[in-house]
């Protein structure tokens, strides 16, 4: 097949088959150079920016939220058009009509629509109550299906933060097709693909599919309609870099308005921005300073992107996310890297607009990435901190050269994979209910198993870890069963059409499930084994407590000892959830990522044997608790590379926090060492690091003094967030944190 | 031998990332001292050279170009007999090896110890002997001696001193320190450190008064015009 706007590039088998990657390949130019030919924003970009910074301005005056349209039900075409400035603006489309406006998608559960509405001091309109009168929601299906042992699981807080309130989110579309092929085309292939089923035979998953298809067809229909309201008509592939922007930036947004998923992830647009940017300058139509406006614009609309959520889910991911994630850089399988002049204004827009958590940016690290791009991400990471980083050279070998990452860590092939999304599982409450024979002390409840306490005076570690196996396999078998039910009920009721468009056909899935408390529970068990461990008993005979003597090998400083138990305890996980079959033939995966949940997580897990107090704050992801680190940086970086990444495929998150004069004596030292710390750590085969370069004192004041301080980003566990944005008691934790200093 | 910790991350210790052993026992007593829980060499812990070699490869991955590990203390020298072998086997294993030293002691051990070296971090302290008698407690003369030793052996060598008001924060010592710089080939460097008080809870926990406990740490300015005269 050929187009004509398609003039220029070099043919491959993309032209046969819808193929992005084999295009990126045929057609991208590898930039080795460093940063000295990025332009500055421009005087448009500078003034519509300051419009965009008024209206965040008055968002927080809000207490968080500008404006709710209770109007109608979000979906592509619900609402006309919306601008910033419209005349100033060169990438178009919002989410509702207005800026920061947010809608309601009452598809997930109509209840929870009613209650962040109502939080916000707004009400939803008879008109969106009466059109969900008679309709089930995905939250409906759950809880019609939930046995009483779910409920339980989840009233006690030992599951928690599952998608069955919300939308699971963590789905990447493969927004560059629509840029790439032109709607039409995208919709003559997935016809194709249905009329292909025809001949097979139909069974459950197969009508399942030609239903899905119809809608997914149906869906892309509308994904024109609505860029036709603002004036393009992407029927047909993107003649030129505006047009891929815009193209892609419609796909993305059909799918934000139709689904207000937990994470709605952008994929790997840049270096295929690229191909078009570098198609126009040749033809002398684009300068520097115009394709760095064009990146300009099209960060601003995703840093306006939002989504109405309630105050529950707050708790669980602070700081209102959108897990915009855009991967950056990574190999080629050929041994180029895929860095281009567009990674790097990618990362320019931390400069040209200023820092900021969204898109969250993120680094896919190999060791052999260019050294001038590394310098650039450091010199980024200690300027902004606002960017993470990944372990390419781990993934690569396992999704190929174009995947993305779904929210904070989750590695999917672009258009044909995706994930089942499924918060976590509290294994330090396991232990303690394990210990209570099935008693939970926080929640007073009886769940799981129901045996004896434990018994003894200490406890003993072979006995404590034969009683914590059986917790182990009860409770993942449990989970995998919830998350079945979930996912079913998704895909019944709330399916990602517009997403699921934008993948092949024939998808693989995977099913992430998570754990919170790892160090904790590290820690508590290398206390069992190393240290004395008296359980305390209150009056009806349950564990309350614990009183711990003598000292023990603690997660964070490079000791096997203790490092090699929390490696085991996600390999029991992980093969024990293995056990039970998921919906959709989806593969297990497992991550240690907590978001900011380690705060509510803590909050509902009594005093463990590692010495955390009743209800205090987990460390986040896969951390090492806060201040038990004895021998410095790279000691617990080495703990946290010692999880396996084949135990844990969905992800292991880990933040690191370091002052200004511990990392180096100067800038051109500090990019120089900081490169050093992420090639020693991912040579190491660790997966994930966020970087925080500040001091805890630049914290301290802006808890104290937020209106100074209205953009400082931090990382946190898997993304960045604006510090003001969390609640008082994550900006606690985040303070208390370990901050890497030398003395 | 004995340590008294190790800081898996130094950055401020020798080129690069650094692997930093911090060795028990010191005898100076230097005012300005920040480790003076580093004094006692009857104290610490005790690592065979071995054991801290097999610890600092567990860092090689992140020395890149640059780095590798660096034994401070405490005097390292006066554990110079264990500190060879701690960098033979870090030399075998291809690690950069960096010594941080008052330079203040001298024998067989120790020019040894400088053939497995590949930088010396030279704490001058101070550039004249009255000054070195009064605030460290023993003559300049050995360290001027050390770093003829260094230049013979053209041992590279970063000459680091603690800017400390009243005491050296004069121009006479800058220009004494370009004076060293000048006439030793060995010291292709030269760092000020402002002087610090972030050590005095230390000092208060030992039960030791600080003897510097009213000088003033110096100021941001006064530590760029010095710099700015090197």
């Amino acid at each position: 097949m050929m187009h004509e706007n398609w003039n220029g590039f070099k043919g491959g088998v993309w032209q046969d088959e819808i193929n992005v990657r084999n295009f990126i390949q045929e057609n991208y130019k590898e930039y080795t150079g460093d940063e000295t030919f990025l332009a500055k924003s421009t005087e448009r970009t500078d003034k519509l920016m300051e419009k965009v910074q008024a209206l965040f301005k008055e968002e927080r005056a809000k207490g968080g939220v500008l404006d709710i349209d209770t109007e109608h039900a979000s979906s592509l075409t619900s609402y006309i058009p919306g601008y910033i400035d419209e005349e100033n603006e060169i990438i178009v489309g919002l989410q509702t009509d207005k800026p920061l406006k947010r809608g309601v998608n009452p598809f997930g559960g109509i209840r929870m629509v009613r209650q962040a509405c109502a939080a916000y001091g707004y009400k939803l309109s008879d008109k969106v109550e009466e059109g969900f009168m008679f309709r089930t929601t995905h939250n409906d299906g759950v809880f019609r299906a939930y046995t009483d042992e779910m409920r339980a699981a989840r009233r006690s807080h030992v599951i928690t933060g599952l998608p069955d309130a919300y939308g699971r989110g963590r789905i990447i579309g493969d927004y560059r097709r629509v840029a790439l092929y032109g709607v039409n085309h995208l919709i003559a292939q997935k016809k194709a693909d249905k009329a292909a089923m025809a001949s097979g035979n139909f069974n459950t998953e197969t009508t399942r599919q030609t239903e899905e298809l119809f809608q997914q067809i149906t869906f892309l229909g509308f994904m024109k309609e609505m860029a036709a309201m603002y004036g393009c008509d992407i029927s047909e592939p993107a003649k030129n870099a505006r047009e891929a922007i815009q193209w892609t930036y419609f796909a993305y947004l059909a799918s934000i308005k139709e689904q207000n998923g937990a994470a709605m992830s952008l994929g790997r647009v840049s270096t295929f921005f690229d191909i078009y940017i570098e198609r126009d300058i040749a033809n002398g139509v684009l300068t520097e300073e115009g394709a760095q406006e064009l990146m300009d614009d099209f960060v601003i609309k995703l840093r306006v992107a939002r989504h109405l959520r309630t105050q529950e889910y707050n708790e669980l991911f602070g700081g209102d996310p959108m897990w915009i994630t855009e991967a950056v850089g990574g190999m080629g399988e050929d041994g180029r890297s895929l860095v281009t002049k567009n990674s790097f204004r990618l990362l320019n827009t931390l400069y040209t607009l200023g820092s900021s958590p969204e898109p969250n940016i993120t680094i896919l690290w190999s060791t052999a990435l260019p050294e001038s791009f590394k310098r650039f991400c450091a010199k980024v990471s200690v300027d902004t901190d606002s960017i993470q980083y990944e372990n390419d050279d781990l993934m690569r070998p396992i999704y190929g050269d174009d995947y993305a990452i779904a929210c904070c860590v989750s590695a999917m092939k672009i258009g044909k994979q995706m994930q089942f999304f499924g918060a976590r599982c509290n294994l330090a409450k396991l232990l303690l209910i394990a210990l209570n024979g099935g008693y939970d002390t926080s929640s007073e409840m009886h769940i799981g198993p129901q045996m004896s306490v434990i018994e003894g005076r200490t406890l003993n570690y072979d006995t404590v870890m034969k009683r914590f196996d059986k917790y182990i396999e009860w409770l993942m078998h449990l989970y995998v069963n919830t998350m079945n039910v979930i996912h079913y009920m998704h895909d019944k009721y709330a399916y990602e059409k517009t997403q699921m468009a934008l993948h092949d056909t024939d998808v693989e899935r995977f099913m992430a499930f998570g754990i919170a408390g790892l160090s904790v529970v590290a820690d508590s068990l290398s206390a069992i084994k190393y240290a004395q461990v008296r359980p305390i008993r209150n009056t009806n005979g349950f564990i309350e407590g614990f009183e711990t003597v003598g000292d023990f090998p603690k997660f964070g400083n490079d000791d096997d000892r203790v490092d090699l138990i929390a490696k085991d305890m996600t390999h029991r996980v992980i093969t024990e959830l293995r056990k039970t079959p998921t919906y959709r033939n989806a593969i297990h995966t497992l991550s240690v990522l907590t978001i900011t949940s380690n705060v509510m997580y803590g909050k509902n897990t009594a005093a463990t044997p590692d010495g955390r107090g009743d209800g205090e704050p987990f460390a986040p992801g896969a951390n090492p608790m806060h201040n038990r680190e004895e021998n410095g940086a790279l000691a617990s970086l080495n703990s946290v590379a010692k999880i396996s990444y084949d135990d844990c495929r969905d992800g292991v998150s880990n933040t690191f926090s370091i002052t200004p004069d511990t990392l180096g004596a100067n800038d051109e030292e500090r990019y120089g060492n900081l490169v050093s710390i992420l090639d020693g750590y991912f040579a190491k085969m660790a997966h994930h690091i966020n970087v925080n370069v500040m001091n805890r004192e630049t914290l301290l004041k802006a808890y104290e003094n937020p209106e100074e301080y209205p953009n400082l980003t931090i990382r946190v566990s898997g993304y960045a967030v604006n510090f003001n944005k969390l609640s008082r008691e994550q900006q606690r934790e985040v303070i208390s944190r370990t901050f890497h200093e030398a003395m | 031998m004995k340590i008294h910790s190790i800081q898996s991350l130094g950055t401020l210790d020798g080129p690069g990332v650094r692997f930093v052993v911090f060795l028990q026992g010191c005898h100076l007593r230097c005012k300005c001292c920040h480790n003076p829980d580093t004094w006692d060499i009857t104290k610490g812990k005790d690592m065979t050279p071995e054991e801290l070699a097999s610890r600092a490869a567990r860092y090689k991955e992140y020395f890149g170009k640059e780095g590798g590990i660096t034994v401070s203390g405490g005097e390292p020298l006066l554990q110079a007999k264990e500190v060879f072998e701690l960098f033979s086997l870090c030399k075998s294993n291809g690690i950069n090896t960096c010594l941080d030293t008052s330079g203040s002691v001298m024998n067989d051990d120790v020019r040894k110890l400088l053939s497995v070296t590949d930088r010396v971090l030279l704490d001058i302290k101070y550039t004249n002997d009255v000054d070195y008698r009064e605030n460290v407690g023993c003559s300049l003369s050995p360290v001027l001696e050390f770093l003829k030793t260094l230049d013979e052996r053209s041992v590279p060598t970063t000459l680091r001193q603690v800017i400390i008001p009243t005491l050296n924060d004069t121009e006479e010592n800058v220009k004494a320190l370009k004076e060293i710089r000048n006439t030793h080939s060995c010291v292709d460097s030269v760092e000020l450190l402002a002087f610090r008080k972030l050590c005095e809870t230390k000092y208060q926990s030992l039960g030791i008064p600080f003897p510097l406990a009213d000088t003033p740490e110096p100021t941001k300015e006064k530590m760029a015009e010095l710099k700015n005269m090197l």
